[in-house]
């Protein structure tokens, strides 16, 4: 069933209106976590397309996500425009990065695809100490960070500023890309990603529909990163490494790859299980070797054991939550249409 | 005329390391078609056993061999307990279990040996030879690793061209409806595939120990440089692997030493990328290339 | 319908689940009040009750970066321990938060807010790292939580008038090079000199320094490292071709061993010249124990020159390695008493002067005003340069060399500044340990 842009757009209402809610209960860090989470979102969102998608995986996308911060950076310094047209640019920026990267990209398959955007998310950071004048070295750059109107009031803190922004841009992002996923890009997508000689033979340009999709998922990372720069006010070779662009993509998996909604649950397990697993290795007293790595173990536990048990990702797994629990509330059915639900399993 | 003889020479050392490197994920993709990020963290443990071995006041040779060793039943054990479950998934399962492995392992190490680097002996001299009355940077001990990989290389090109383990081991892989019609133990054979890359690795971490010194997130350069070399060698063979360590090793000596030790990563990304634009599966591959 | 549940279901749920989270932290009362009676300890400030004195650092315990380093936090936390088992400050224990940021500096925003907003420390203890530390320092001083004795060289942690909380504590870089740059013109004047550097401020302030003193057409090559690729042989080899006689470097201790390596290779033995950051005997000795082959471990770190603003830690005469080496012995036997556990004891030892000093109801405001009234001593060589108009820590160093895989100081104690200003001896005697390991009040 196709989804109409009114559709897309009352939900990420209905969504905004809880976050509000939200950030007002939250507290400042806790706030900090929620914008982190926004942007996280913004960055998996843009890659789930491209990789559930379109079927390109890509491991270069924390270097595009610092693309975009840098270029946040410099063009705040530079000129000083409303924040939107700021992050507008960086992903402008970004998904120029994205063109260049998908051309090549196009060519690739598979792990050689993932080779090469390893080796982009490694050296593309390298440019910062390389151009250590412009680029600010391996200390990076510092902006100020974004000051709340003043029709806020002087005491609206700073953290829950910054999570209504990251979080309107999640939103706007969310809108955006639903209804890119549906649309006739979106089939042209899932075409190429299924099988692209049936796909060329239908008239699909294949090339030129994967640099879209890499275009696309890059304007997203650049957004991200730029976003990242209103949190942290920072942007430093050491923010992009590339275990970065790894968590991307386990975020991208760990929620379901291909599924927006998966991308929401994907960022929020970014931020909250390191969180938790910090926590628990800190409520216990343990030697220190053993405490500063039980977070990280913890983290590689759960990926392992999210792949294992739940294939499909944490959406696959609450909607098969959702179903067991829906046809478990259903009075028995007598006739036929007993017959029609058990056709309607799932596989 | 010296420093190209000094830069040749040294880019053929290290890329024997990423050649060994890139061995190991070139066996595991051809047995079970894995992207193994793991292999770090394999290479790292079985290290730091092998050093552990050493410490305790064992000859080197002893810890050679049970870096190696532990190595085998390292593979084998992770094929069969974690790998086996995601063999018919999604291919990007795969390689998050892979990653999950890769953190787990390093946070496991960190746990029992703690962050501080530890020092690893060499199999011989690291001292260079003499060309001319001067040393240059190649010693024995690079000999030896240079002549371990191509031995280890041509061991295997053997066993896949001439033994029935190596047929049954490429029937496994490309066929393996067929083959199990046939009789052959497909699943056997995926294990054996990890635990021979597990070997290979094993064989870089003590090689390429000595100059990196042993802490959990000391390999991961070499990870990184092993993955880029495989894939400009192409995955499919172990030619290509080494074709491809030594082109990235080569490649990177030059850079580093004409260009300066703040562009080795953008050459490396150059390289790979030039390659791939030329033959988008890698020099060696046999797939066509895809017309833009 | 079902579409519009999920992405709402996965806000609701993370909602729900960042509420669960925050619930458990706490929700303190905010701030404390003046100080009132000036007898007994009550909840002076933030960060501090009346039996407890909370601080926190961010620190790298994972990662590439977490060698040696972790050992900081480690050792802070010991020396805490040893004072709080002697009753403690004012009857208060100390207590060190580490959180760690793996050299990340998206992750040190992160914890440095989480150290502030949530955990509620009174200070900032030990941030270690140049572009880590770096980006938190405004958040820091904007909430006005006191900054102190930063992990670091960089020669950025002395304005008073930008950044009111912070402090540095260790010479800076460019300190560091002038005082070596002297040394090597003095020295060995004349001969070849080249530069090995880690591609960072830590580097290229040392070269800085360095420049102040060693003429022009000394240095004939100038190489960099980057930290994370361990292959040199490269930049070693055009050092040899350049025929320098000396090679002076910034390098972490990793990388001078490197450089010991390759210098077995090429056969090429030269003066090292090495900063105190990459020169600790004990840190050296194990990275090169395998290579040693049957000879005396320090065969291959004898002879390096360096300097040193902390006594060394071999020097069992000293009053303040036998302390230290007390507290290490009981509360972190299985690390190395190297310059890290040292660096990391004499930091905490600081710190708890001036919590002293602060009274018995410390305020933020008052242990600023503490260490601005100077005049803190400790076990370094040379004062500290704490002032109204300077926030630098330590500004000097002796020259010292490797000998026997321990480090021997060969010159007096001198100052300077990261300016053109001269090096000038201190002639002033080395402060004594207290009797019980825990400073004086006052």
């Amino acid at each position: 069933m196709s989804r109409s842009l009114p559709r897309n757009a009352a939900t990420a209402v209905a969504a905004g209106l809880a976050l509000f809610v939200l950030t007002e209960q939250l507290s400042e860090y806790d706030n900090l976590q929620l914008a982190t989470m926004a942007y996280y979102f913004v960055a998996v969102a843009g890659l789930t397309v491209l990789t559930g998608q379109n079927g390109q995986i890509s491991l270069g996308h924390g270097a595009l996500m610092g693309v975009g911060a840098y270029a946040t950076v410099k063009i705040q310094e530079a000129v000083s425009w409303p924040l939107a047209v700021v992050l507008l640019g960086a992903s402008l920026v970004a998904a120029i990065a994205g063109v260049l990267a998908g051309a090549a990209a196009a060519r690739l398959r598979g792990p050689y695809l993932a080779g090469a955007t390893l080796a982009l998310a490694v050296g593309l950071p390298a440019l910062a100490t390389r151009f250590s004048g412009f680029l600010g070295g391996s200390n990076g750059l510092v902006v100020a960070p974004p000051v709340p109107p003043g029709w806020l009031g002087a005491t609206f803190p700073l953290e829950r500023w910054q999570a209504w922004i990251a979080c309107l841009a999640a939103l706007v992002v969310y809108v955006l890309l639903a209804n890119l996923v549906r649309s006739g890009y979106g089939r042209a997508f899932r075409a190429v990603r299924d099988d692209e000689i049936a796909a060329q033979l239908s008239g699909y340009h294949v090339a030129r529909t994967q640099v879209l999709a890499f275009v696309v998922s890059a304007a997203c990372a650049g957004l991200a990163g730029g976003l990242l720069v209103v949190v942290t006010s920072l942007a430093a070779p050491g923010a992009f490494p590339l275990s970065l662009s790894v968590t991307l993509l386990t975020g991208v998996v760990l929620g379901g790859s291909g599924s927006l909604a998966g991308a929401a649950w994907g960022a929020a397990a970014l931020v909250l299980v390191p969180t938790w697993a910090d926590d628990a290795s800190k409520a216990l007293s343990l030697s220190s070797n053993v405490e500063a790595n039980l977070a990280l173990a913890i983290y590689g536990v759960v990926l392992i054991a999210v792949m294992l048990v739940a294939p499909g990702g944490i959406q696959a797994a609450v909607r098969r939550l959702v179903a067991f629990a829906l046809r478990a509330a259903q009075p028995h059915a007598r006739g036929p249409s007993s017959w029609a639900h058990q056709e309607e399993k799932p596989s | 005329m010296s420093r190209f003889l000094d830069l040749t020479l040294n880019g053929i050392a290290n890329g024997a390391i990423y050649a060994a490197v890139a061995l190991s994920l070139v066996l595991v993709w051809r047995a079970t078609r894995i992207l193994n990020f793991a292999q770090a963290g394999m290479l790292m443990l079985t290290t730091f056993i092998a050093w552990a071995v050493v410490d305790s006041g064992a000859s080197y040779w002893i810890g050679f061999a049970v870096a190696l060793a532990s190595g085998l039943v390292l593979g084998a054990l992770v094929e069969r307990i974690v790998i086996r479950r995601v063999e018919g998934a999604p291919a990007l399962n795969a390689v998050i279990v892979t990653i999950g492995l890769l953190v787990l392992l390093q946070a496991l190490a960190g746990m029992i040996w703690g962050g501080n680097p530890r020092s690893f002996p060499p199999a011989f001299s690291i001292r260079g030879y003499e060309v001319g009355g001067r040393a240059v940077l190649f010693s024995p001990f690079d000999l030896f690793t240079v002549l371990v990989v191509a031995g280890l290389m041509l061991a295997l090109t053997l066993l896949f061209a001439r033994t029935s383990l190596g047929l049954r081991m490429r029937a496994a892989a490309f066929a393996p409806e067929v083959s199990r019609l046939l009789g052959v133990r497909v699943g056997d054979l995926y294990t054996v595939g990890w635990a021979l890359g597990s070997v290979a690795a094993s064989l870089a971490g003590v090689l390429v120990a000595p100059s990196v010194f042993v802490s959990p997130n000391a390999f991961d350069a070499v990870l990184v440089f092993g993955f880029t070399a495989a894939v400009i060698g192409g995955l499919e063979s172990p030619l290509g692997a080494l074709v491809g360590g030594l082109v990235l090793g080569l490649a990177l000596s030059y850079v580093s030493g004409y260009g300066g030790a703040e562009l080795v990563t953008l050459g490396a990304l150059g390289i790979l990328v030039a390659v791939l634009m030329i033959r988008p599966s890698g020099l060696f591959s046999r797939a066509q290339a895809r017309r833009v | 319908m079902r579409s519009t549940i999920r992405p709402l279901a996965a806000a609701c749920v993370a909602a729900l689940a960042i509420g669960a989270a925050a619930c458990g932290s706490d929700n303190g009362s905010s701030g404390g009040g003046a100080s009132t009676s000036g007898g007994k300890p009550t909840a002076s400030a933030p960060g501090i009750t009346a039996t407890q004195v909370t601080v926190g650092g961010h620190f790298p315990l994972t990662g590439p970066a977490a060698p040696g380093y972790s050992e900081i936090p480690q050792a802070i936390d010991a020396y805490f321990k040893y004072v709080n088992a002697a009753g403690g400050v004012h009857g208060r224990k100390l207590k060190m938060i580490v959180r760690d940021d793996g050299y990340n500096p998206t992750n040190t925003v992160k914890v440095t807010k989480q150290l502030v907003l949530q955990d509620k420390i009174f200070a900032m203890l030990g941030g270690l790292g140049t572009p880590t530390h770096t980006k938190v320092v405004d958040f820091l001083n904007a909430s006005r939580v006191p900054d102190l004795f930063v992990s670091s060289g960089c020669l950025c942690w002395d304005q008073p008038k930008q950044h009111p909380q912070t402090f540095g504590w260790q010479p800076d870089y460019t300190v560091e090079g002038k005082i070596l740059g002297q040394w090597i013109a003095k020295e060995l004047k004349g001969k070849k000199v080249a530069y090995f550097l880690q591609n960072d401020d830590f580097g290229m302030d040392g070269a800085k320094g360095l420049d102040h003193y060693i003429p022009k057409d000394q240095v004939v090559t100038r190489q960099t490292y980057e930290p994370g690729n361990t292959d040199i042989g490269p930049q070693m080899a055009k050092i040899k071709a350049s025929g320098a006689e000396v090679v002076a470097m910034f390098t972490i201790p990793a990388y001078t061993a490197l450089v010991e390596l390759a210098g077995l290779k090429l056969d090429y033995h030269p003066q090292l010249v090495v900063s105190n950051v990459g020169s600790d005997p004990t840190t050296l000795k194990g990275l090169l124990k395998a290579f040693s082959k049957g000879k005396a471990p320090s065969a291959l770190i004898d002879g390096i020159q360096s300097d040193a603003y902390l006594p060394p830690t071999s020097d069992t005469s000293n009053d303040w390695i036998a302390l230290f080496s007390k507290i290490h012995d009981t509360y972190i036997p299985k690390l190395p008493l190297d310059g890290n556990v040292e660096y990391g004891m004499a930091l905490a030892y600081t710190f708890v002067s001036a919590l002293q000093r602060a009274g018995v109801n410390p305020t933020r405001t008052g242990i600023v005003d503490a260490i601005e009234r100077g005049g803190l001593t400790g076990p370094g060589l040379v004062p500290f340069r704490y002032g109204k108009d300077s926030h630098a820590g330590y500004t000097g160093v002796a020259t010292s060399k490797i000998e026997g895989g321990e480090t021997k100081l060969t010159g007096k104690p001198v100052v300077t500044d990261d300016g053109d200003g001269a090096i000038t001896a201190y002639e002033g005697a080395p402060a004594k340990a207290p009797a019980n390991g825990v400073p004086a009040a006052g």
